[in-house]
């Protein structure tokens, strides 16, 4: 991707990659989170 | 270095400005690994025979540097550009990570100082600033959604760091088990997991710097067109700190970050020691664990939730909820903790929610009251308030439980002259508040308040 980009729209797949790169990761911190403070309830 | 600049990042026609948060989330997630650092606590005590004090400062100078470098170069960071900004930020965190390493595989520990706190922590400042003002430039009409969705990031970074770190010990060392409390971490699979995650942070951020963008029209801050506050103030920064509005609003964040140092610092002992009979308790430590694990879900979703809400019922009466709520729960949380799991729970959450959204908050307000001219620089200056928080909240908290002993070995009733405390805490920063008035006019900008009064009438005529 150039910088001061002549294409005049931007593509959703990057969007969505954009979006899934950091997704992802916050995903398995959330989960693994849930899964530690379900001890709260259970422990 | 012209690729980094700012002017090389305007971006061009139709360029999404749903690029912007990923790209900043790509940053604050890196950075937010700060708060996980106590993963590390006990095999670094072990690592270089030291006390837990020792250790516990490798953070808090971390946080001190995040506070500082923020005041500092915030107006550098302002000047440059988002991509410059992040890219240096990638550097210093990596780098900090790498010296840090080195300082774990031969065993000394002023090398962790200076990597992991000192040059780590101004990567801390750099990164946390960069995308806020940018942020804020793409999104005018929702500045708290925006800012809310980055800085939830940095809460949400924690997340992710502590499980991580804890599979790459296990990864570099057989015998770590990460669910035993009392588990530690070999100096060589220290080192390698310090290693692991600086190269992987640094790739992780230089991605944000690449997918950032400012937009069209703001390549040059002399000709930019710049959003003002909400009595059409546009306030540089060195101007900013002159005024009554900057202090008060630091007074603010500097009370809301104190009181929800107070329960973050001690939330696993508390919770125990509020439900001990006869010495025994009745919150089990994986129990106490999962509390501490909701407080962070709290303290992530604040910020995203209560921040958004902002854009619709305004910065001041946000705070309002944050400082006035707040105090309330804390006093309930004093007087009537005890009374059920349930209810000590709920309060902890309200109140750490609220500790989590005056951060991301924060930056709108600054916009509403000083305009985007700015704002980052200012945001910058104002970090010094958290920083400050972070020193005097531990110190209130711990200075008030050691006269009567230790936490793990109390009962609610020694907690009540801390959280006491804090009630007074947010009763300042409610006043405090509750003074903030529109910028004078004094204090705005000449230039840029010329050139925009200059546009005003076109863009009417458009």
């Amino acid at each position: 991707m150039s910088t001061n980009d002549d294409h005049t729209t931007t593509s959703p797949a990057l969007v969505a990659g954009a979006w899934a790169l950091v997704g992802l990761p916050l995903a398995y911190g959330l989960w693994q989170t849930l899964v530690k403070a379900s001890a709260l309830f259970t422990g | 270095m012209s690729r980094l600049d700012k002017s090389a990042i305007v971006a061009g026609p139709g360029y999404s400005r749903w690029l912007i948060p990923p790209a900043a989330l790509a940053v604050h997630l890196s950075i937010g690994q700060v708060y996980a650092f106590s993963v590390f606590k006990n095999s670094l005590v072990e690592s270089f025979d030291t006390s837990l004090t020792a250790i516990g400062w490798v953070f808090s100078l971390a946080i001190v540097m995040l506070g500082l470098s923020a005041a500092v170069l915030g107006t550098w960071v302002e000047r440059s550009g988002p991509r410059k900004a992040m890219v240096v930020a990638a550097l210093c965190w990596g780098t900090g990570f790498l010296v840090g390493s080195a300082g774990i595989a031969t065993g000394q520990l002023w090398l962790l100082y200076l990597g992991y706190g000192v040059i780590g922590g101004i990567g801390l400042g750099i990164g946390y600033i960069s995308p806020v003002s940018t942020l804020i430039k793409w999104f005018p009409d929702r500045p708290g959604l925006a800012t809310g969705m980055a800085i939830m990031g940095f809460g949400g970074g924690a997340l992710i760091a502590s499980p991580l770190s804890n599979r790459l010990m296990a990864l570099y060392d057989a015998d770590f088990v990460s669910t035993e409390p009392t588990a530690v971490a070999s100096s060589s699979a220290l080192a390698q997991t310090f290693l692991t995650l600086g190269i992987v942070y640094t790739v992780f951020m230089l991605i944000g710097a690449t997918l950032v963008r400012v937009p069209p029209g703001h390549g040059d801050d002399a000709t930019a067109e710049h959003s003002p506050g909400t009595n059409g103030a546009l306030v540089r920064a060195s101007r900013a700190i002159r005024t009554p509005q900057f202090w008060f609003l630091w007074v603010v964040l500097f009370c809301n970050v104190t009181a929800g140092i107070g329960i973050l610092e001690q939330a696993a002992p508390m919770i125990q020691d509020f439900f001990r009979e006869n010495g025994d308790s009745t919150v089990s430590a994986a129990a106490a664990g999962g509390f501490v694990g909701v407080l962070s879900l709290a303290n992530m979703l604040g910020r995203f939730v209560w921040s958004s809400l902002s854009d619709r019922i305004g910065r001041k009466p946000t705070y309002v909820m944050y400082l006035g709520v707040g105090l309330v729960m804390y006093l309930l949380l004093a007087l009537f903790g005890d009374s059920s799991t349930v209810v000590f729970v709920a309060l902890a959450v309200v109140i750490i929610s609220y500790y989590g959204g005056g951060f991301a908050t924060v930056p709108a307000y600054l916009k509403d009251l000083f305009g985007t001219l700015e704002v980052g620089a200012i945001h910058g200056r104002l970090l010094t308030a958290w920083a400050a928080a972070g020193v005097a909240g531990p110190l209130i908290v711990n200075g008030i439980l050691d006269t009567v002993g230790e936490p793990g070995n109390l009962v609610a009733a020694d907690y009540r002259p801390a959280l006491l405390t804090m009630v007074g805490v947010l009763a300042v920063g409610f006043v405090a508040n509750l003074l903030i008035r529109p910028v004078d006019e004094s204090h705005f900008d000449d230039h840029a308040h010329a050139a925009h009064e200059d546009r005003a009438p076109e863009e009417a005529v458009r």
